[in-house]
């Protein structure tokens, strides 16, 4: 039993973490149509960011988190100025070679700079070890990143569905013609949602350095995954990328656990059964565009 | 002259040998006597060439974007391997039509689930075929060899005539010939009426579907013609080789091979070829400048192709050849036909 409920909790943090991870591409993918399989590469730079900050220049690990996001969504900006925006309107096979350049890039270039080996950052005292919770042995780290991914995600839902901006990110993607006819900045709102997605995917690749592992290929490692969450979750809202990563979490974690042989089997099998059964994801809209 | 009968003259002018691809065979095996030294990096080419040869297939004529062709070419290498390793099909010739029918009733199999859905599950779905059979080689170690791969294959001779020599000549004209064959075959698949309603389909599924044609099984049938070549060129890989590990399921070969197509271009069958040549050459050229961070350029490559787009770098590619046929006073020119997924 308590096992179990060990697993549970391993792998509600690592679902947590997953849709910290995904949740940009959730909106780039999902509702703006764009398939950036780069996605991994904002995280993976918020990741060394941090890194470097923490272990070399001997910041505090919570001032890192920040800075993390901070550069991952600077350079997301800057990278959706330059170039992702005139691809848009371009097919997918085109933004699929787009992006699959960028993450060649990203990892040699990474490769280059940090080394190939494996890069840990040091968390700090308070949040090594486990609590002793009714028997339930429960990681310190991966409560904190419960509690950080849980209230990032209520946010994110408040501000897409309550705000002002919300509202306008909601109209731009519904119909960018009739929303830049109502005097809504369509290019702004979505340079700054992709920073935003690529800030968040930054924070959570420096959350996940110390359970997923950081090195240079982890754009690659990880691509399927973040994709997986975007299409089994479907797009219609920020509920069902956040479902479909717990799922994912909880199924890879208890897979290897009960199945180790099979590994990633379990994931991918899930996945394409999902996919057949419901092409536009669980939770998805039935409309295609 | 009838609608009909207009349409069937027009495809047949298409179908007409040009003097332009006898003379591409030609060279193609005039270099084998030419660089008599690089047998191994041409037969690496030809390889390619026939892998993308098969992505051209679904992509350039039926549109399907796939994401993990490599799961064919790594069931073909796969297969290929385990015939001769066990000792079962010796012959490669033999054991290259088996090995390309096994990867042909996995592409069978798999196309069902391929033609549900838009682009990106089809991405999503290709993708997850691909690593799901890496995870199924990796699990099953005791047959696949694991991260070692298959070692000690040993090939029979050709035909029992003629037997692989260590500097890869007879490796490359088996290659070249096997290569040549399977494109005679694609050349009359995609100009039979066949390849036409393929044509139909990319443009518009639906106005096809109205017009009669049978959208699914067509997708169906070029998907599984296309996992028999990428098949085949998975098991020319490992006979040609010796080797088959994991990673001939890797992304980065569906990756690459995406890059392949794209700088040939796509929809009219020498893309593949020609791209395969030129990636070849960037590789070798990236590879002597870095030897480890390759990919980095090989990325940028793919970046400015899709920024300065695929259409203006085929015109600017093809400037030159057209300047000078202008000054012969020929009115043709040459054009890549720009026809791809959207």
């Amino acid at each position: 039993m308590t096992t179990l409920l060990t697993i549970l909790f391993d792998g509600v943090a690592y679902g947590m973490l997953l849709f910290v991870l995904a949740c940009g591409l959730a909106v780039t993918l999902g509702l703006m149509n764009f398939v950036n399989l780069a996605h991994g590469a904002f995280a993976m730079t918020g990741g060394y960011v941090c890194a470097v900050l923490v272990n070399q220049s001997g910041w505090p690990f919570f001032v890192g988190l920040p800075l993390a996001f901070v550069a991952s969504a600077l350079i997301g900006a800057v990278l959706e100025r330059s170039l992702y925006r005139h691809l848009y309107t371009r097919s997918h096979l085109d933004q699929v070679l787009f992006s699959i350049g960028l993450v060649f890039m990203s990892v040699a270039a990474v490769d280059y700079i940090m080394g190939s080996s494996r890069v840990f950052i040091k968390i700090p005292q308070a949040l090594e070890g486990q609590i002793d919770f009714f028997g339930v042995g429960i990681g310190r780290y991966r409560l904190m990143i419960i509690v950080i991914c849980g209230l990032l995600t209520a946010g994110l839902q408040l501000v897409l569905a309550r705000t002002r901006f919300g509202s306008r990110l909601r109209a731009a993607v519904d119909d960018p013609r009739a929303a830049s006819g109502l005097g809504i900045n369509v290019p702004q709102v979505f340079a700054f949602t992709f920073a935003f997605g690529c800030g968040l995917a930054g924070l959570g690749g420096a959350l996940s350095a110390e359970i997923l592992g950081l090195d240079p290929y982890f754009p690659l490692k990880f691509m399927i995954y973040f994709l997986i969450v975007v299409t089994v979750g479907g797009s219609s809202s920020i509920t069902g990328p956040f479902l479909a990563s717990l799922l994912l979490g909880i199924g890879d974690v208890a897979g290897k656990y009960y199945v180790p042989k099979m590994g990633p089997f379990v994931i991918y099998t899930m996945m394409i059964v999902i996919l057949i059964w419901r092409p536009n994801g669980l939770f998805g809209r039935t409309v295609t565009r | 002259m009838t609608a009909e009968a207009d349409v069937g003259y027009h495809a047949r002018q298409h179908a007409r040998w040009h003097w332009s691809e006898i003379a591409f065979w030609i060279l193609a095996l005039s270099c084998a006597y030419l660089f008599p030294s690089r047998y191994l990096i041409m037969t690496d080419i030809v390889r390619l060439a026939l892998f993308a040869l098969s992505l051209d297939l679904i992509l350039g004529y039926a549109g399907i974007v796939s994401l993990g062709h490599a799961a064919f070419f790594g069931v073909g290498a796969y297969c290929a391997g385990l015939l001769a390793l066990h000792g079962i099909i010796t012959e490669p010739v033999v054991a290259l039509i088996a090995a390309g029918l096994v990867a042909m009733a996995l592409g069978f199999v798999t196309s069902f689930l391929v033609i549900r859905g838009a682009d990106l599950t089809r991405l999503m779905v290709t993708l997850g075929i691909a690593l799901l059979l890496e995870a199924l080689a990796e699990r099953f170690s005791d047959i696949t060899g694991g991260t070692d791969g298959l070692q000690g294959i040993e090939m029979a001779p050709i035909l029992g005539l003629f037997s692989f020599d260590m500097f890869g000549k007879v490796g490359f004209f088996y290659s070249l010939a096997v290569l040549f064959l399977l494109f005679l075959l694609a050349r009359r698949i995609v100009h039979s009426p066949f390849g036409l309603s393929l044509r139909a389909i990319k443009n518009n599924p639906l106005r096809a579907a109205a017009i009669g044609i049978p959208v699914n099984r067509r997708l169906i049938a070029i998907y599984t013609v296309a996992a028999f070549y990428a098949g085949i060129a998975g098991a020319l890989f490992t006979q040609t080789t010796a080797l088959a590990s994991l990673d001939v399921f890797a992304f980065e070969r569906s990756a690459d091979l995406m890059l392949v197509l794209v700088i040939g271009g796509t929809g009219y069958l020498y893309g593949g070829l020609i791209g395969a040549v030129v990636f070849k050459m960037l590789q070798e050229v990236f590879s002597t400048i870095t030897p480890q961070y390759w990919q980095f350029w090989i990325g940028l490559v793919l970046i400015v192709i899709v920024l300065v787009g695929r259409a203006r770098l085929h015109r600017w590619v093809l400037w030159l050849p057209n300047l000078i046929i202008g000054q012969f006073g020929r009115k043709t020119i040459v054009a890549v036909p720009e026809s791809d997924a959207s």
